[in-house]
């Protein structure tokens, strides 16, 4: 146990069961993120990794178990409830609206909050992501895919999360872009942005993190710091390829 | 003179099922449903009208707005107690409810105003002949399309300038991306219902205006090629709407001015079964994208 560790914990996660239909994806997990750390939840496709994030953000319900964010129960909102209370998702295979422009993607995503707050994120972004800035008045769909995981990372961070949660942001990605997101990943949690990450790219993820949950066919197998499950032996084999 | 003459009966035609059609697809876009019953929320909001204007005593005005007001709830009720609960189910289950919305309304219909068909009465819209070189026209017909445009200007404002419009377009492209932005899907598929509603209303004056003969049957035939034109522009699509609407009076009126008045109607629908094998979409839609 850290430091932090001893304070409450930001995102709460408490016996969660997640089921579609009558299939059992989630089987009672739990798991705690604190203030400015990076968690990442690695494992194989099929695991439950996105359904546990899609749960937290509110776009499905647990069927039993509870979500707490900085203390407050938000398990049973619905996700357009849970954005303002400062939890964001940035979903797999970004979703940006390909109709829209990249400054209305980015508008978007600051919805909740009140217009005149906006002009001065929209800054905050194009200066971190001078890319966006090039193409503000773009259509979104014609982005090229690294381009489109920023803006769907941008268009997360517009609603000024405390925290936020990255879904596969190098899916599909050129080596050469994997790396410049998970860059992006450091240097947001630099500036104080708190980040569950799930990632399939185990090494990467792994890299950044200061502790990670394993999962398996929807139960959490193993947990720890990051660096402790790089080198674990099990982990290696079965999602490092080593 | 006669083509020219047929051509602006057409657009009026046209203009009124284009009006009609912005609530199919907008409906469709956004809730990814056919409202059948929009063809009988027209007929709802012109009888509303029509009491506004032959038993109440309002100015015409006021009544077009009392009608709008009543459809507006009408189709947010509507939306609420019969397709909300059903979000999550077939959209076959939906599609039959929507039928059965129709026949509920028109029933209805039936109970308060009767089977006999009133006569809709004359306002400043339709009171006047207008002459226009050697063409002359009923006020109606410039009316319906003068306020066709406005529609069509100020819808197309509305989605892409205001924070409800753009919402709406969010949830079309993509409902589960736009509740992560905070946006209330319900709220604004609400929204969209009522949006449509009001637009059934002055449909629904605008018809009787040029077609003054109202009974609880009056909104089906209408709402079926409103639909038939909403699918020819390209469902889902607002100026896709506003084309096939515009589009399929001309033929109508054409294809009975110039080939029979008895095949009228069944022209419309050849002319659509002609387009959907060429472009399945379409005039106006966009494929489907794989989502990688």
């Amino acid at each position: 146990m850290t430091e932090i560790q001893q304070a409450a914990p930001l995102l709460r996660v408490n016996e969660l069961h997640v089921y579609y239909g009558a299939i059992h994806a989630i089987k009672g997990i739990s798991l705690e993120v604190y203030e400015n750390e990076i968690v990442t939840l690695i494992g194989a496709n099929g695991a439950g990794k996105s359904t546990t994030l899609n749960t937290i953000a509110g776009l499905l319900k647990p069927r039993q178990g509870t979500v707490e964010l900085n203390g407050a129960v938000i398990s049973g909102l619905g996700a357009s409830k849970i954005v303002p209370k400062g939890l964001s998702l940035c979903p797999e295979g970004r979703r940006i609206f390909q109709q829209m422009t990249v400054r209305e993607n980015l508008e978007m995503g600051a919805f909740t909050r009140t217009p005149g707050e906006i002009p001065a994120s929209l800054e905050e972004m194009f200066q971190r992501f001078p890319r966006l800035k090039e193409r503000e008045k773009q259509i979104a769909g014609t982005l090229s895919g690294g381009e489109q995981q920023m803006l769907a990372m941008a268009r997360a961070l517009m609603s000024r999360p405390r925290l936020l949660m990255l879904d596969e942001p190098s899916m599909g990605l050129a080596p050469i872009l994997v790396e410049q997101i998970f860059d992006i990943v450091k240097e947001l949690h630099d500036t104080g942005v708190t980040i569950l990450l799930v990632e399939q790219n185990a090494q990467m993820a792994l890299a950044v993190a200061d502790r990670a949950y394993v999962m398996e066919t929807g139960t959490i197998t193993m947990q720890g710091p990051a660096q402790e499950l790089l080198h674990n032996d099990a982990v290696q084999k079965a999602y490092l390829g080593s | 003179m006669i083509f020219l003459d047929n051509l602006i009966n057409g657009l009026s035609l046209g203009s009124i099922y284009a009006i009609i059609a912005l609530g199919y697809t907008m409906v469709y876009g956004i809730a990814k449903m056919l409202n059948f019953a929009h063809g009988d929320v027209i007929m709802i909001g012109a009888y509303i009208a029509f009491c506004g204007l032959q038993y109440w005593g309002l100015p015409p005005v006021v009544a077009i707005l009392v009608a709008m007001a009543v459809c507006t709830l009408l189709g947010v009720t509507i939306e609420g107690l019969a397709y909300r609960p059903l979000r999550q189910a077939a959209s076959l289950a939906v599609l039959i409810t929507a039928i059965g919305m129709s026949y509920l309304l028109q029933n209805i219909a039936l109970m308060i105003w009767g089977a006999n068909p009133k006569s809709f009465p004359r306002t400043f819209i339709n009171n006047s002949i207008l002459r226009l070189g050697g063409l002359s026209m009923s006020s109606a017909t410039v009316f319906t399309i003068l306020t066709n445009i406005v529609v069509m200007v100020v819808l197309n404002l509305f989605i892409s300038h205001t924070k409800l419009g753009k919402a709406m377009r969010c949830v079309s492209e993509d409902r589960g991306a736009a509740e992560l932005m905070g946006i209330k899907v319900n709220r604004t598929i609400s929204a969209t219902f009522a949006i449509g509603s009001a637009l059934a209303a002055i449909a629904g004056v605008l018809l009787c205006s040029s077609y003054p003969i109202l009974q609880p049957t009056t909104g089906s035939m209408p709402g079926i090629k409103a639909f038939t034109a909403a699918v020819f522009g390209g469902i889902g699509s607002i100026p896709g709407a506003m084309l096939g609407g515009v589009l399929l009076g001309v033929i109508e009126i054409f294809g009975k001015a110039y080939i029979s008045t008895e095949l009228g109607d069944a022209l419309v629908f050849a002319v659509l079964i002609v387009v959907l094998l060429v472009k399945p979409t379409g005039l106006l839609g966009k494929p489907v994208r794989e989502k990688v």
